[in-house]
């Protein structure tokens, strides 16, 4: 447990990308279990909020992922999707989060060795990047300090 | 630009005794010098509160939403772009308004002259179309008028209103030299360790007041995110992760729709400097869509459309 593995939330649209995961596991291809799968309807789906939410839990790193272009489910969520992850990905490496930690991808429920593929690159990338220090919420003082204070106040009124 | 006061003045005049309107949304004098503050005139007895000068930074279009009256309402250049936007976003319909368009030489930046200041007490403004001249007790300053513009009016391409029914004044000369990314394409040199730093240290002074939402007419949410609690999205603390998710959505939420008119900054009562966010939403949407918020009433906002070949280099 003392080497560090990146935690990288994944979020998988369910017509596509998430068929796409599944249809490797099934086919018995190979990638690091560092992605946790959370699955949404479409790509359209997803907020900027889910995405800072899941590195200010301390999220190594994101990654979403799609149906391609015009292979929509829902006919034309994913192009919404992308003009926002554009200006998004752009707004957040501006401000200093790394680029390394934002990955978008489009993968189809077919392309289950696609899947394996960017997951591996997905993993490796943040991986490089090192453990997320930045944007993380933390108690102000720590746990601990925490319990510390408690156990005086305890005191005090006993 | 003072002669607006009285064309102001002879409109809401008209407009109200021939009952085209409910009311007049403008400016009247505020209680503090190079504050004035919004009114609302409703009958043609206070018609003569109305003023303008170039103390009338606040953003009208803020008062439209989802107003059920009709109204007449004074909007210089940045004033009507949000006006087209509130359209496009169906707060409010272009039947219901009148609006008197005033061409704008831009706005003074209170805070900077408080601050050049340096603690004596402005009593007492008077405004020419090239200087301004402050004084108070015992002193009196005179300044460039361009020297004091807000930030954002100095950077300002679009001075002249770009919907109106009628024009109060002659329009006014655009500027074509202004490079108005600079400040964006500086950070944009720096490595992401440098960029994060400089956020930090930009709302490291935030209060969270939200006086920046609140001054914007963009925002208009009935539930804001930062009032949500069920999942709560931004915590209401004022740990820097707080603070800086609340910047960023903030900011998001304005992308395509910032027509960078300078009202958050304006309200800001720890003067950060929050148009750095939304600044680099605005040079994006122009680079990746094309797109200008608030020119072309028949538009869609970028976010609201799309085109099949969009750019996607990032995606894998």
């Amino acid at each position: 447990m003392s080497e560090w593995e990146p935690k990288i939330v994944a979020f998988l649209c369910n017509w596509c990308s998430y068929g796409a995961a599944d249809l490797a596991g099934v086919s018995r291809l190979q990638y690091p279990a560092n992605i946790r799968v959370i699955r949404v309807p479409c790509s359209g789906r997803i907020n900027p909020k889910f995405i800072l939410a899941a590195l200010r839990h301390g999220a190594d790193g994101v990654w979403v992922s799609g149906c391609h272009p015009g292979d929509c489910h829902y006919i034309e969520g994913n192009y919404y999707a992308r003009r926002k992850f554009a200006l998004l990905k752009s707004l957040l490496e501006h401000t200093g989060i790394d680029p390394r930690r934002l990955h978008f991808s489009w993968i189809s429920s077919a392309e289950a060795s696609k899947f394996a593929q960017v997951a591996r690159e997905v993993v490796e990338t943040v991986r490089a990047a090192g453990p997320s220090r930045h944007f993380i919420k933390t108690l102000p003082q720590g746990e601990a300090a925490w319990g510390q204070a408690t156990a005086e106040l305890q005191a005090e009124v006993v | 630009m003072h002669a607006y006061t009285e064309k102001i003045r002879d409109a809401a005049r008209r407009l109200l005794a021939e009952k085209k309107v409910d009311g007049v949304i403008g400016f009247r004098r505020g209680t503090l010098p190079l504050m004035n503050e919004p009114v609302f005139v409703r009958h043609v007895d206070h018609v003569d509160q109305l003023i303008w000068d170039g103390n009338c930074g606040i953003n009208l279009a803020n008062y439209l939403t989802k107003r059920k009256d009709r109204v007449a309402v004074v909007a210089k250049g940045c004033d009507s772009r949000n006006i087209v936007v509130h359209i496009q976003e169906n707060q409010i319909t272009r039947d219901q308004l009148h609006i008197l368009g005033v061409p704008c030489q831009g706005m003074l930046d209170r805070k900077g002259i408080l601050r050049a200041l340096n603690g004596r007490e402005p009593l007492e403004v008077e405004e020419t179309d090239s200087q301004v001249r402050v004084s108070g007790e015992g002193f009196q300053e005179v300044f460039a008028r361009r020297e004091v513009l807000q930030d954002n009016c100095k950077i300002c391409i679009h001075r002249n209103p770009v919907i109106y029914d009628e024009l109060l004044g002659e329009m006014v000369e655009e500027p074509t030299d202004v490079d108005r990314y600079e400040d964006v394409r500086r950070l944009e040199s720096l490595s992401v360790e440098e960029r994060w730093n400089h956020f930090e240290e930009l709302i490291a002074s935030c209060i969270r007041c939200y006086a920046c939402r609140n001054a914007c007419p963009q925002c208009y949410c009935p539930t804001c995110f930062v009032d949500e609690s069920r999942p709560q999205w931004v915590g209401k603390s004022l740990d820097p992760t707080d603070t800086r998710t609340f910047h960023l959505l903030r900011a998001y939420h304005m992308a395509g729709r910032c027509t960078d008119c300078g009202a958050c900054e304006r309200a800001c009562p720890m003067n950060i400097k929050v148009r750095q966010f939304t600044k680099k939403l605005e040079k994006d949407a122009k680079e990746l869509f094309d797109y200008e918020v608030g020119i072309v009433l028949e538009e869609r906002p970028p976010l609201d459309t799309y085109r099949p070949d969009d750019p996607q280099d990032f995606i894998k």
